[in-house]
């Protein structure tokens, strides 16, 4: 890994670390999935600082490229964020569903209500 | 008006963009039963809600649209908090031949089951369906009646009269939203609830747009046979007491 990458790299996951706080300060973000993402700028802050380790992981595993290794463990991520927010979209959707039927029913109790007395 | 207010049942009709059909479906109803019509506007577009309220039933109206199964699930909510202890539930569109209302009353009201369908496939009446819509219902007719353990010749009828422990149901978390018909059986039975079918007619749908048809059918049969799939996956539900 070039110098300049590694730099870049480490811009890249400082910037990242700096602007989660920063949405997380101004209420944009819950604090709640804050951490998977302040996760990721640390370690790829780790990884381009720490090269050696993406090597010795990448060995482990029988000698994978530290790039491939990279991509695969970058995939890995976005295939978790993505379930765990599909998780919480169907999440929602039940509670908006619920919300609705609530509001329905409140609304129809009230306007039948008034019309028979 | 609802003349007889001594009914112990209610009927509920779940409807999307039904203006213009609805005020017939209603008077039509009205014709052989007077029990309080509840019909669950779900997100309407058009005056499905005026002419519905129009015709003499009671408008329940979602604030957008949640679907089929959510819309039916409303009129339950609604039907358990009014205190009814007997449901029909029928489709908007005039489909579903009122005359049959008073038959599938009386099978629930008999107490050996908790809920009565309306087939099209018992011999009455001349529903043809088009050929994919067919191969669909067999399969899903043959996994029913397999998982079930009792013949199921139209688990997509949306005609059905049920008691108080099925409407329960019906109103409750478990329901399967999406597009309640095969796995709906399939929980009953997991459940200990015990369900018929009896013949009835229907007319053919006056409107191409149903809810099995266009790009749904291949998400419709993706999400029947992961929704029965988890069912099977699950505990069984230990009987409650009846």
């Amino acid at each position: 890994m070039t110098t300049q990458l590694k730099i870049l790299s480490a811009f890249i996951g400082v910037s990242l670390f700096i602007y989660i706080i920063e949405l997380v300060r101004r209420k944009k973000l819950r604090e709640e999935y804050a951490w998977v993402w302040l996760l990721t700028g640390l370690m790829i802050v780790v990884l381009a600082v720490w090269y050696d380790l993406l090597l010795y992981v990448g060995g482990l595993m029988g000698g994978i490229l530290p790039s491939a290794l990279l991509f695969f463990f970058g995939l890995l991520f976005l295939l978790f964020i993505t379930l765990h927010q599909s998780i919480k979209i169907s999440n929602l959707t039940d509670d908006v569903k619920k919300l609705a039927q609530e509001l329905a029913l409140h609304q129809a109790g009230q306007t039948n209500g008034k019309s028979k007395s | 008006m609802p003349a007889s207010p001594a009914t112990d049942f209610i009927i509920i009709i779940p409807a999307f963009n039904e203006a213009g059909r609805i005020r017939e479906t209603i008077s039509g109803i009205r014709r052989f039963s007077d029990a309080l019509i509840v019909v669950v506007s779900d997100g309407s577009h058009d005056r499905t809600a005026e002419e519905a309220s129009q015709a003499g039933a009671t408008v329940v109206a979602l604030p957008f649209n949640l679907g089929y199964g959510a819309a039916l699930q409303t009129g339950y909510q609604y039907a358990l908090r009014k205190g009814y202890v007997y449901a029909i539930q029928m489709d908007a569109d005039g489909q579903h031949d009122p005359s049959y209302i008073t038959v599938l009353m009386n099978t629930v009201r008999g107490g050996d089951v908790d809920v009565v369908i309306g087939s099209r496939f018992l011999g009455e009446g001349d529903y043809q369906p088009t050929a994919i819509k067919k191969i669909g219902m067999v399969f899903f007719s043959i996994l029913a009646s397999l998982l079930t353990g009792q013949k199921v010749t139209d688990p997509t009828s949306g005609f059905q009269a049920l008691n108080l422990r099925a409407m329960q149901f019906y109103a409750s978390d478990d329901y399967p939203v999406d597009f309640p018909d095969a796995d709906v059986l399939i929980m009953l039975r997991r459940r200990g609830m015990m369900f018929r079918e009896i013949p009835v007619k229907m007319h053919p749908s006056p409107k191409k747009k149903s809810m099995h048809s266009g790009t749904v059918p291949p998400y419709y049969l993706f999400k029947m046979i992961l929704s029965i799939f988890v069912i099977l996956l699950r505990k069984k539900y230990p009987q409650e007491e009846a």
